[in-house]
């Protein structure tokens, strides 16, 4: 397996008011891993997904992408690096349909040029239909062909991280970001999710950095496991590892703990 | 007289036709299109013929009607853009109206001779035909918007709304106050009608022989009717052009903004290119639309470009007819100024029950429209934020 | 040029006491209450109906308080016009606003619905009133009085001022020493923290609505008991209570009391190098300059 470097954080610093989410985080994902991030509440993951892909700019460190600097790029420049992300709390187009959902994600589309749709108009139509097979493509390989036309909105919790999912698939990335995928998703859907993730790693090489509170669904899919707290990494090595690693534990039980005193 | 016949005649049947046809549609889905399609030319033609017999006085009224209808049309056209599928909030659709206006009639018209300056100023007069100052209106109102834009449009929503009344206050102090530029609050006058040499004698010089005769006993009414055909060949090819846009992955992309602005960044789409495009694109619009009032009326001055007809009723229009709709904003324009329109009367009715409450309101029974309208814009919000059509289910089908 | 920023400041109370509710209203409830300068209007109209038809009805005499243009009528008239626009700023919210918000509606939506209801109240006005400019009293000399450099100023202005100045006191003593008030702060600096502690929204809500409302109707009076009333007055309003509440930095009160006063000062200085008429077009400068170079407003506040 190449043991190249593909997403490389250093030193990453976001401050929100006087709280310190993400406080000089380091860590890299090697290409071809699922690698998974977990950590406590609050540890400040979505914060660091959400620098990563240029949500937020940080205020300090760097981060690279196939060894290429892209801190403080705006988020659709990070896109076209084919580095995607999905969202915790699922951020779907809701009055467009799920087949309309993916069909925006593919780049180079001709037809966003308003003067190609007024004067190219069989070109366009041209790629629509690639695009359209492909997008129909993408809804079977997540079982959700049988809801193509439905809005988005009407979806359920699980069906839109699905959707989420599907969306990074249009943009054929080399690496996703995965955050809490399967958070409110039924279990008949997770397994499914699951062998959606390792089909795609595994056969198609793209590379998986998510974010899970689920520990079974961590253990059994991610290699390495990245824990983060209080904004920092603080450990990383295979399931095994973590597992018995007393920092982590501590820091889990720790923010249990201090979660019990202020209740 | 008769041009107008058969023009209203023609234009009513089509509109009458396609109502019926969608209507049929909408309730009888099992039927065949073509059932639908001959449901729809039956009461078509009927109607056009019905309107083609209609008495002289009638008539002219109804073209004046449509021609305005159709202009706010426009207008509702260039909103839809903004604010039906890219969430874009312009309260200043007036200072749009106005310059489109006055861009084209400054076009259009010649500079006055130097010994008329005291009473009449205007800085520039090109002297170009009707289609130029159309362009050009669309090409400055544009330009503005794309300023405007660049200043706004990275920052949150609603400062673009903010501004856009500071464009439209701006543009109208401009011309009120600045004489030298358009006559100041007088206005402009004397802005040219297209094809109006059609009904001079000798008539236009490019009219090839045969066709002289033809127009020879044509009067100003005539010319009402044909730029009634002019307004709508405007608005039909505006509809195409949106349409067009918006079917395609370029609408795909301001409907997945107004959705969400920043999941579609994260989908790899120049968030601040798009909206940029869909302001300007609206903005040009609003301007062609300005510049058919100018030629419309003839006449101009600032006072007109107020926000009640120059932004409340075009919001009431998008709104009631279905934003995220082009068939809906058209059919909102129609549907609102007919209301506008119809609601002279309801004043008239009123005002001896004003006058028994209060000797001084039968005055002011006219702003009883104002609020008939503003009740509306808020009803139509609070029970059917979709409007009367609303969005397509399916709309990126190119 | 002191005396047109003496002017200024006037003015600039007024537009700064639109400014704080306006500001109070961005911040917790998240809209941009375009509304906000008709409710201005509102109170100057219904103070205009207490001393012009209510108040003799009752017998109050008319007075003045020389050299001022008012007298008892107007001192009764100005709280109860304060809490008559409080009292619609409530209705409103309770029969357009509250549905909206809790339908989820987005806030560019709420702020179409305040433009619907600016409208509604606009042509009220028109029909209640009548379309032309008028005064709380007609045809006085309003002789001026001379401070030191020469300054001329009209006594009612200077009793503007005063009553401005009180009721920033009162607000800023609630906003700092009440648990409502503090509440209050905290929710227009951070609603969703806010909720996630405990506060109790709905009320913030209301009490917001009350307070902005009151305020509004005491600035639009002040307006109008120095100049006059026009049923579009609140229109022209909407420019500079902007501009102020975004230099103050949205959400915050003392960022829109600074805000009015610069906006307003520099509005009436500009009256000595250009054209008067261009008043809200410098406004509108003023804000494009604000988004270019600190959009986030002077004082913070979220950009
Ligand atoms: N936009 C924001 N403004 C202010 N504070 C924020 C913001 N986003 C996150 N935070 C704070 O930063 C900290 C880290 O949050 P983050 O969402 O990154 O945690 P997380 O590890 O993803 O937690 P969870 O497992 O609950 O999703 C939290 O204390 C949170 O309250
Ligand atoms: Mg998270």
């Amino acid at each position: 397996m190449p043991s190249e470097v593909l997403l490389d954080v250093r030193d990453l610093v976001k401050d929100f008011g006087g709280l310190r989410a993400v406080n000089k985080c380091s860590l890299s994902v090697k290409r071809g891993t699922i690698t998974g991030l977990i950590g406590p509440n609050g540890a400040g993951k979505t914060t660091l997904f959400n620098l990563i892909t240029g949500f937020y700019k940080p205020d300090s460190g760097h981060v690279f992408f196939r060894g290429e600097e892209i801190t403080g790029l705006p988020p659709h420049r990070i896109f076209h690096k084919k580095l995607c992300r999905t969202f915790q709390i699922p951020r779907e187009f809701k009055q467009m349909t799920v087949l309309e959902n993916l069909m925006l994600v593919p780049a180079g589309q001709r037809g966003e040029n308003l003067f190609c749709s007024w004067f190219l108009p069989r070109l366009v139509r041209r790629q629509e239909a690639e695009i359209r097979d492909k997008a129909l493509a993408v809804l079977e390989f997540v079982n959700l062909i049988h809801l193509k036309d439905e809005y988005a909105a009407n979806l359920s919790g699980g069906q839109k991280k699905l959707l989420e999912l599907a969306r990074t698939l249009m943009a054929d990335p080399e690496m996703v970001l995965l955050d809490e995928p399967g958070a409110g998703v039924n279990p008949t859907l997770m397994k499914q999710l699951v062998a959606n993730i390792e089909k795609l790693c595994y056969e198609r090489g793209v590379t998986f950095l998510l974010i899970e509170h689920d520990m079974d669904l961590v253990m059994n899919l991610c290699n390495p496991v990245i824990v983060m707290s209080n904004g920092e990494k603080l450990a990383e090595g295979t399931p095994q590892e973590i597992q018995r690693d007393e920092r982590v534990l501590e820091a889990y039980l720790g923010s249990q703990y201090r979660a019990a005193v202020r209740e | 007289m008769e041009l107008s016949r058969v023009v209203l005649g023609i234009l009513s049947g089509l509109l009458v036709a396609a109502l019926v046809r969608a209507l049929a549609a909408r309730w009888w889905p099992r039927a065949r299109w073509s059932v639908h399609l001959s449901a729809g030319l039956l009461v078509g033609v009927l109607a056009g013929a019905w309107v083609s017999q209609m008495e002289g006085g009638y008539l002219a009224y109804l073209v004046t009607f449509c021609i305005m209808a159709g202009i706010y049309g426009v207008f509702s056209l260039g909103l839809n853009v903004q604010w039906g599928y890219t969430g874009l909030f312009n309260i200043g659709i007036a200072g749009f109206f106005a310059l489109g206006a006055y861009t084209s009639a400054l076009i259009t018209t010649r500079k006055p001779p130097p010994e008329v300056w005291f009473y009449f100023k205007q800085a520039i007069g090109l002297d170009q035909p009707f289609l130029v100052g159309l362009i050009g209106a669309a090409l400055v109102c544009g330009l503005v918007a794309l300023l405007l834009g660049l200043l706004t449009l990275r920052l949150r929503e609603d400062y673009l709304a903010i501004a856009t009344i500071g464009v439209a206050e701006t543009i109208r102090i401009l011309f009120n106050s600045e004489e030298w530029l358009a006559n100041g609050s007088q206005g402009l006058i004397g802005i040219p009608r297209p094809l109006a040499c059609l009904i001079q004698n000798p008539p236009c010089a490019w009219l090839p022989d045969w066709a002289k005769p033809l127009v020879a006993g044509w009067t100003a009414r005539d010319l009402d009717a044909i730029y009634l055909v002019i307004v709508v060949l405007a608005l039909a090819a505006l509809y195409w052009a949106v349409e067009q846009g918006i079917r395609s992955p370029w609408g795909r992309v301001l409907r997945a903004i107004r959705e969400d602005e920043m999941a579609t960044s994260m989908a790899g789409k120049n968030v601040f290119g798009f909206k940029l495009q869909s302001l300007v694109l609206g903005a040009m619009i609003m301007g062609i639309g300005g510049g058919l009032y100018a030629h419309y009326m003839r006449s101009i001055s600032p006072d007109v470009f107020v926000p009640l007809f120059g932004t409340f009723i075009i919001w009431a229009m998008v709104m009631v007819g279905g934003s995220g709709n082009n068939k809906g904003a058209i059919l909102g324009g129609l549907i609102v100024w007919g209301i506008w329109i119809g609601t002279t009367f309801l004043t008239d009715l009123i005002s001896p029950l004003l006058g028994a409450i209060s000797p001084e309101l039968p005055a002011r029974a006219p702003y009883f429209r104002y609020l008939l309208l503003g009740a509306l814009l808020v009803l139509v919000i609070l029970l059917r934020p979709q409007g009367l059509l609303g969005e397509e289910k399916q709309v990126s089908k190119l | 040029m002191l005396e047109l920023t003496v002017y200024g400041i006037v003015y600039g109370s007024v537009i700064a006491l639109g400014a704080i509710g306006l500001t109070l209203i961005y911040g917790i409830l998240r809209f941009g209450n375009f509304a906000h300068g008709d409710l201005m209007a509102v109170g100057a109209y219904v103070a205009l109906f207490f001393v012009a038809v209510a108040l003799p009805l009752l017998g109050i005499p008319e007075t003045r308080f020389e050299p001022l243009s008012f007298g008892w009528r107007m001192v009764i008239a100005i709280p109860l016009a304060m809490a008559a626009t409080a009292l619609l700023a409530v209705v409103l919210d309770r029969a357009v606003y509250r549905p909206l918000r809790h339908r989820k509606s987005s806030p560019v939506m709420l702020s179409m619905a305040a433009l619907g209801v600016a409208f509604l109240i606009r042509s009220l006005i028109y029909i209640l009133w009548g379309p032309d400019p008028t005064r709380y009293v007609e045809g006085l000399l309003r002789i001026p009085i001379y401070l030191p450099f020469d300054i001329k100023v009209r006594p009612d202005q200077v009793v503007i001022l005063v009553l401005t100045l009180l009721l920033v006191m009162m607000l800023y003593l609630f906003l700092q020493k009440t648990r409502l008030g503090k509440a209050m702060r905290a929710t227009a600096d951070n609603p969703d923290l806010a909720r996630i502690s405990g506060i109790n929204t709905e009320r913030i809500a209301l009490l917001t609505w009350v307070i902005g409302g009151a305020l509004a109707g005491a600035a639009g009076i002040f307006w109008a008991i120095d100049s006059q009333l026009t049923p579009e007055m609140g229109w022209g309003f909407l420019l500079p209570l902007f501009a102020a509440v975004i230099l103050g930095g949205i959400g915050s009160p003392y960022g829109a009391l600074a805000g009015g006063l610069i906006i307003g000062i520099v509005q009436q200085v500009s009256t000595a190098f250009i054209n008067p008429a261009y008043k809200p077009a410098v406004a509108f400068a003023l804000l494009i300059l604000i988004l270019l170079v600190r959009p986030q407003g002077i004082f913070g506040g979220r950009s």
